[in-house]
């Protein structure tokens, strides 16, 4: 007997905006607790809301992002979901209910079986609550508002994934795209930027929708992934136990790797929502969505196809458009560069400097090597002023640490290749006449004696020969 | 001084006739022999009122005084103040004390006002008689017995018995109008949104309306200059160009069409206050205005809508009333819900407890379209009906209430008989429209009848306009009431 696991999954994005969803407050992150809640945030009497047009710009570049304008309502409502709880300050969280600003749209992901579209319900503005520390005190609970009216985007999907790990590659491509194309939102998950609840059921393939339950908590890929296999086999197991599934919400504890009840259906609040009196309806100008169309990043999907075609591989193209820093620090730099000094910068971006940015947990726009001076120093190398080798493994670490411009360190480290076609024959001469075996060896058909030939030609020049013209020049004599 | 218009007593500050300091000392002294009778102020600061008013003088000795500098105005309690106790009449907020002003209360200090204190009003401005109010129930000074009226009658009362040559009120459902015509003053609603309601305490936001009360259309004019305007703080705020309400003051009436509903004339209007209206408009007539019948035939269903949209509003806004964070928090409990019911339970009064209950119902999963949707079609049909009117005439004028001021105790045991009392009033709420009360004469028992006069939006000065010259022929607003017994 088989059974079909349904996923559908509500995603919480907390949108990269300096303030808050309806107050001034700051929203930066691990400020100490109740320091950024301003009147409005802890519900004063008297005080009112106010929308931050900087996160119904970002909910708009998501809609234009996942279906273009047709998904967006010109004309929205913020509506008042109502219920008691002391991180919950007004008694309600204003948040979108019947007319949410996107409606519609779909994320591509890639499965085993190739590309496929998960379709969008809708996507609603709304603000955070604030946090309940019940450990921190004893006999009483702490509240933190810092987080209170923080801007989320709440994106639902159609239950249209079908195993955990779909659900994961959709996750995936939900925060590439917010995090990444879109730049509305700064992923991280520690914090809480970037949440799932997942809405779990199975059935019989090709039969009704099964009893659902929502699992929350989920802040991570890796989590989101065990709660739903976790679930789907609990489900599985009542069923084939001829048990039937309640309806409720369920929390993925990860030390204990398993999903517990939290409540049932009956249990559910009527949130009593109705239009927030407060705020008009969000209108939405034909004039305001091209202005942000006009501001909308090239995709990086566009960037890659680009880099290809300056003549990268596609494997290159795509680990350098793998984030929207990596692609907006390379791709101008590439495009920059005449042709054959591209492969070198690739290499270069996706090698040494790459390492040196983990070695030190640092994003490449926080790089202490600069595109400007990257590209100083690949000119070096293609007029032949310095090898690839002493680029990589001296020129660029000595740049990483501030001595200077490649010219100013090639000089500093007397760097400077050998290229005096004169110089390097004199030099070949006597490595030829120190090493007869080796010749005698080359000439009987071992190749491997003329790479020592080169080694030694390059040693005698402390390695700052050309190893083009010193290959060429030995060949030239060997065969003579 | 004491029945001085603000121009006279401007004047008078200028010319240095009397400082703010005196003319303050002097509200504030009349005020502590008629406020254990009145109760029309919950919370009195002698001291801090007249260091605004030395303030006052300072600007004034040197040639800065502002629109109102020095002249002392009483707030609604409503309004939250810096530094001082607000209350909105509840236990719930009887420890409060404001970090921040409203903006109301900005823009008197702006203008150089001085604070002279907080007045009674129902219990977050739920009531049409201010007797709901946790501080105790404002009498009347035309007649103790009676209430003056609500949810503003501390600061109708404050005006009528000369304790404050200006006062603010909110106006719901006829907050400001109804209490101002019960204790024969004048009162002025201005349209949805010219007054911000950032630091108004919220009873249902779709409705409330911030405004002046005075004794004179004049007075009312000056005031609503120094309220209005747009506030980016309130989303409903509405932004355009500022005017000055006193501009149309003294333009004849003639030609003025003044539509009469007949539906405001029926059942349910006492004969004294309809003869006292029938003179009012005759009057009208004398000074040149055109009257005009007209019909607003779902003025009927307002109240039924009113009371399923104002507590559904109000369920919600008065959520964050939880004990949690400030406010009254009841003693002792057992956990977390027991908390909320406790806090809850002890710090609202009977009308809030009941209004939160309507509205719960009213929003309540499968209950919501029956009555909350309804609710607002039927508040569409009634500024349809206004929009239909308003081409047949430039305002509209009727009674403000039904009958003259009430015994105290008379209607509070039977909610429905006292929201009727806002019978004519709410239209103009749900409307969104302008509306305010002037003084037209006395019924029974020598109680003060109040003529209601709507308009079109932002039409305020149009309506200050026949105001001021139905003022200038007669002298029902100078008319105060005797021997209020201190």
């Amino acid at each position: 007997m088989k059974w079909e696991i349904v996923i559908g999954l509500e995603t919480h994005a907390q949108l990269s905006t300096a303030s808050k969803m309806f107050s001034g407050a700051s929203t930066a992150f691990g400020a100490a607790p109740n320091t950024q809640a301003s009147a409005v945030d802890i519900a004063l009497p008297g005080v009112l809301p106010v929308a931050n047009r900087g996160a119904v710009e970002r909910a708009i570049r998501f809609g234009l992002a996942i279906g273009g304008e047709k998904v967006i309502n010109r004309r929205s409502v913020f509506a008042r979901k109502n219920y008691f709880y002391p991180d919950l300050p007004k008694g309600y969280q204003i948040s979108q209910y019947e007319l949410p600003i996107v409606k519609g749209g779909e994320i591509r992901i890639l499965t085993k079986s190739g590309e496929k579209a998960i379709r969008l319900t809708r996507a609603h503005l709304e603000e955070d609550t604030g946090k309940s520390l019940h450990e921190a005190f004893r006999d009483s609970s702490g509240i933190d508002l810092n987080r209170a009216g923080v801007p989320l985007l709440e994106i639902v999907s159609e239950p249209d994934m079908r195993s955990a790990e779909e659900a994961v590659a959709y996750a995936r491509a939900l925060h590439f795209l917010v995090v990444e194309e879109i730049e509305i939102c700064d992923g991280n998950m520690q914090e809480g930027s970037f949440r799932c609840d997942a809405n779990v059921s199975v059935r019989r393939p090709g039969g009704p929708l099964g009893t659902r339950a929502e699992i929350k908590n989920l802040n991570s890929f890796r989590f989101l992934e065990r709660a739903i296999e976790f679930d789907a086999k609990r489900q599985i197991e009542i069923l084939e136990d001829g048990g039937k599934i309640v309806q409720e919400t369920r929390l993925y504890d990860s030390d204990r790797d398993e999903t517990r009840s939290m409540r049932t259906k009956e249990e559910a609040h009527d949130y009593r929502y109705f239009p927030d009196p407060d705020l008009p309806p969000l209108v939405v100008t034909e004039e305001w969505i091209e202005r942000i169309k006009q501001s909308m990043p090239e995709s990086l999907r566009a960037q890659r196809d680009k880099i290809v075609e300056l003549g990268l591989s596609i494997q290159q193209a795509n680990q350098l458009t793998g984030s929207r820093n990596t692609s907006t620090f390379a791709l101008p730099l590439l495009v920059d560069a005449p042709p054959k000094e591209r492969p070198i910068l690739a290499n270069w971006i996706l090698g040494p400097l790459s390492a040196k940015l983990n070695e030190e947990n640092l994003d490449i726009k926080d790089s202490k090597v600069k595109p400007d001076l990257l590209r100083a120093l690949s000119k070096r190398v293609s007029d032949g002023t310095v090898s690839n080798s002493s680029a990589m493994v001296e020129i660029l670490p000595a740049m990483w640490n501030g001595e200077g411009s490649p010219d100013e360190i090639i000089e500093k480290r007397g760097l400077k290749q050998l290229s005096d076609a004169g110089a390097i024959e004199k030099i070949v001469d006597q490595v030829l006449a120190a090493n007869p075996k080796q010749v005698e060896d080359y000439r009987a058909g071992k190749e491997k004696a003329f790479n020592s030939l080169v080694g030694q030609a390059m040693k005698a020049t402390q390695g700052k020969a050309n190893p083009g013209q010193v290959n060429e020049i030995l060949k030239r004599k060997l065969a003579g | 001084m004491l029945n001085a218009s603000l121009k006279e007593l401007s004047a008078a500050l200028a010319q240095k006739k009397i400082s703010s300091a005196e003319l303050t000392k002097l509200f504030l002294d009349r005020t502590s022999r008629l406020n254990r009778a009145l109760n029309a102020f919950i919370t009195v600061e002698a001291e801090k009122s007249l260091a605004q008013a030395h303030a006052a003088d300072e600007l004034i000795a040197k040639g800065e005084a502002k629109a109102l500098t020095g002249i002392p105005v009483a707030h609604k309690d409503i309004f939250v103040t810096k530094g001082w106790r607000t209350t909105c009449g509840s236990k719930m907020l009887s420890n409060f004390v404001s970090p921040y002003d409203a903006y109301v209360i900005e823009r008197f200090n702006d203008a150089g006002a001085v604070i002279l204190g907080k007045t009674n009003m129902d219990e977050f401005a739920m009531g049409s008689s201010s007797e709901t109010s946790f501080y105790g129930p404002v009498k009347n000074p035309w007649n103790q017995e009676r209430v003056p009226g609500g949810s503003s009658g501390g600061s109708t009362a404050a005006i009528a018995a000369r304790m404050a040559p200006a006062a603010t009120g909110t106006d719901t459902g006829g907050s400001i109008r109804q209490p101002a015509a019960l204790s024969g003053v004048s009162g002025l609603k201005p349209t949805y949104g010219l007054v911000s309601r950032y630091g108004m305490i919220a009873f249902a936001s779709s409705l409330d309306q911030g405004g002046p009360i005075a004794k004179s259309a004049e007075d009312l004019a000056l005031l609503l200059n120094v309220m209005a305007g747009f506030d980016g703080r309130d989303s409903t705020s509405v932004e355009r160009a500022s005017e000055d309400y006193r501009r149309d003051l003294d333009r004849p009436l003639a030609g003025l069409r003044v539509g009469v509903p007949k539906e405001h004339f029926g059942q349910g209007l006492a004969s004294d206050v309809g003869k006292a209206i029938e003179a009012a408009l005759a009057q009208l007539d004398k000074l040149g205005a055109k009257r005009v019948s007209i019909s607003l035939p779902n003025s009927g269903l307002s109240v039924p809508a009113y009371y399923v949209i104002a507590p559904a509003e109000a369920s919600a806004n008065l959520s964050r009333f939880d004990g949690v964070r400030y406010g009254h928090r009841a003693k002792e409990y057992r956990d977390l819900a027991d908390m909320y019911f406790r806090t809850r339970a002890e710090g609202f009064g009977a009308e809030v407890r009941r209004r939160i209950l309507i509205g719960t119902y009213v929003l309540s999963h499968g209950y919501y379209d029956a009555y909350y949707l309804k609710a607002q079609k039927i508040r569409r049909l009634i500024a349809d009906d206004f929009v239909a009117a308003f081409k047949q005439c430039d305002v509209i004028a009727g009674p403000t209430a039904p009958t003259a001021a009430f015994k105290i105790g008379a209607k509070a045991a039977d909610p429905v008989q006292m929201y009727l009392n806002d019978i004519y009033t709410i239209p103009a709420n749900l409307a969104g429209l302008p509306a305010m009360s002037i003084p037209c004469g006395f019924g029974k028992d020598d109680l003060p009848v109040g003529l209601h006069i709507v308009g079109n939006y932002f039409s305020e000065a149009k309506m200050l306009n026949l105001a001021h010259q139905y003022q200038k022929a007669t002298d029902w607003h100078k008319r105060e009431p005797a021997g209020i017994r201190p």
